[in-house]
């Protein structure tokens, strides 16, 4: 098949072919070259190396259900895009999670863009050929994932932030957890700090290549860090705050000239600012309330026994799932409406209501139905706006789903940014655009 | 008799020496590379097995790790790279969509990656913690052991 760059490049110059599977390009994604020498005089990006059916699957599963598949969009990052997700459908429907559960949430998503930022940092600085940056980013992405382990289970796939508030309590002893990831975050930023800000190879090959304009970044869509390095003040969360950022304190950090080490510098001070709004939030985050002390309280195995003859009135200790997800925490976390919350599993197990509730959750055409319209929410994901829109036809899948992937959008400007540039620019302009996948071929 | 001493053991000594060395090719597409930043970074560190060396060459490489949803638009791409590899190799199925499609049951997505190149091991996760990745290495270091080695000049029966 001739692709457009074979019919239009000019006799004289040399087609080069990059991709899908580069040795320093992170990511699935071919990029073919017109070339005179060195210089690259046009290129052709071609992109869908990853379609996974995301928008289609969408469309056959239920509001509930299709919540792990919004995990592995921006797989690097999978929190933000569940609350994108849950929000969308929150606003369809019209509630609100309770406020603990709302600074859960920011908690989440700022560990979730810190981690995103790290990994987009190390794998541009491993193909510039910094290897130890990659692997100090790495050991700090670390400690960030214990902290989301210890609270949702996983460690990358978490489908913690559910519709009406999230899965479970934080952790008992997050506490320390987050601040030694806080603490361990803080060295690394300071050491790469060290390692790359003044180093003259990295500066050689950042400095000044592939510079887009504010005009050129709004023309093509551009939102996040990238559109930031360019020197325009727009971040969701600060436009229109969701969650509970317009309580908390924190600036968004932007560049001046719009090149790779703008965008390198960018996501370094948002890591920055992203600590601090954790900080905040563990501060302003509302106790939970006094759980009743569980003396009295039966096993999970001696109450499901007992359920059997006759109805349990004791509390029961244990949740049989997550830790933090027991009936009583519900009303901090997670609500009680049982039109959208899946039943507490000590319910489910033990009494006649709590299983057909839980029935009537998970049934073909119940559980989760939102009322007939459409609606966009966007938040801002690692790398942008990242905007679901949904229409729902009144039935419990949605009719169609769209996914406004920030990361397509930027991918989109590749071919302009590297023209004119040599093909050794192409790795850090590459990794600067922080292109996922996931996201990205959807 | 001496003859076949001296092969077994040779045979037995080359495996102990590929699976210590073992070169390998990640292929990353998906969610799953980012677990396999974290087993080959310091944390999880599978140098610690002898695969600490990552060649970006499929022509360099022993195992092939093939890391993620492969799409059919992938699927030639994959190939091509396993043919590239030189002999002896061998290929890890890393997470749920390489060994089966994963909860990606559709048009778009390859139903396993053993439909289109043979596979040695299979980690299964969506995406497999370190410590799992890290079981399923020494298990294909167990089986590089025990397998026939290949060398030019044996002698063919
Ligand atoms: S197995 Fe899961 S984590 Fe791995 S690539 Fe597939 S969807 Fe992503």
């Amino acid at each position: 098949m001739t692709t457009r760059i074979q019919k239009e490049a000019s006799k004289e110059s040399l087609l080069l072919n990059m991709g899908p599977s580069h040795p320093a390009m992170h990511g699935t994604i071919r990029i073919m070259l017109e070339l005179d020498g060195e210089r690259i005089l046009n290129s052709e990006v071609e992109v869908g190396y990853l379609h996974r059916g995301f928008e289609k699957i969408c469309e056959n599963r239920t509001y509930f259900n299709l919540l792990p598949y919004t995990d592995r969009m921006n797989y690097v990052s999978p929190l933000i895009n569940n609350l994108g997700y849950v929000m969308t459908v929150e606003k369809m429907l019209g509630i609100e999670a309770p406020e603990r559960a709302q600074y859960i949430r920011v908690i989440m998503s700022e560990l979730s863009r810190i981690s995103d930022h790290l990994t987009c940092l190390a794998a541009m600085a491993m193909e510039c050929g910094a290897f130890t940056v990659f692997l100090y980013n790495v050991k700090a992405r670390e400690y960030i994932w214990d902290v989301i382990e210890e609270t949702t289970g996983a460690r990358m796939t978490t489908s913690y932030i559910r519709i009406g508030g999230v899965r479970a309590d934080l952790h008992p002893g997050y506490k320390a957890v987050l601040k030694k990831a806080i603490v361990e975050t803080r060295k690394v930023l300071k050491d790469i700090r060290g390692l790359l800000d003044k180093n003259i190879i990295y500066l050689n090959r950042t400095r000044d290549i592939a510079i887009v304009s504010p005009e050129t970044a709004i023309s093509y869509g551009w939102t996040g860090p990238c559109l930031r390095s360019t020197g325009v003040y727009y971040d969701v969360r600060k436009a229109s705050p969701y969650a509970v950022y317009d309580q908390l304190d924190f600036e968004v950090p932007l560049g001046e000239r719009g090149d790779n080490f703008d965008r390198y510098m960018v996501r370094m001070k948002e890591m920055d600012q992203s600590l601090r709004i954790i900080e905040q939030a563990m501060e302003k985050m509302p106790r939970p309330s006094p759980s009743k002390l569980m003396v009295e309280a039966l096993e999970p195995a001696e109450a499901i026994k007992a359920s059997r003859t006759k109805r349990v009135e004791k509390e029961i200790k244990l949740s049989p799932n997550l830790e933090g997800s027991e009936r009583g925490k519900y009303l901090d976390i997670l609500g009680t409406d049982k039109k959208y919350v899946v039943p507490p599993k000590e319910d489910t197990y033990t009494s006649i209501e709590g299983i057909i509730n839980h029935f009537k959750f998970f049934m073909r055409g119940h559980g989760i139905r939102p009322p007939k319209g459409e609606a966009y929410f966007s938040v801002e994901g690692g790398n942008g706006e990242l905007g679901y829109y949904i229409v729902s036809d009144g039935t419990d899948r949605p009719y169609r789903l769209h996914l406004r992937a920030p990361c397509f959008h930027i991918v989109s400007a590749l071919e302009e940014m590297i023209k004119g540039h040599y093909i050794a620019d192409i790795i850090p302009t590459f990794g600067s655009t922080n292109m996922i996948g996931g996201e990205l071929d959807r | 008799m001496i003859g076949n001493f001296v092969t077994t053991r040779f045979n037995y000594i080359l495996g102990w020496a590929r699976k210590y060395s073992l070169f390998h090719y990640p292929f990353i597409t998906a969610c799953c590379g980012m677990e396999y930043m974290s087993t080959a970074a310091s944390h999880f560190d599978w140098d610690r097995f002898g695969t600490g060396w990552t060649r970006f060459s499929p022509r360099q490489s022993d195992m092939l790790v093939v890391c993620g949803t492969i799409s059919h638009k992938l699927a030639p791409v994959l190939r091509t790279v396993y043919d590239q590899m030189t002999e002896p190799k061998w290929v890890m199925a890393f997470g749920t969509c390489a060994v089966s499609g994963g909860i990606y049951d559709n048009y778009a997505v390859v139903q396993g990656s053993d439909r289109i190149i043979p596979v040695d091991v299979y980690i299964p996760g969506c995406p497999p913690r370190p410590e799992t990745v890290l079981d399923g290495l020494i298990k294909l270091q167990e089986k590089i052991q025990k397998q026939e080695q290949e060398w030019r000049w044996k002698k063919r029966k």
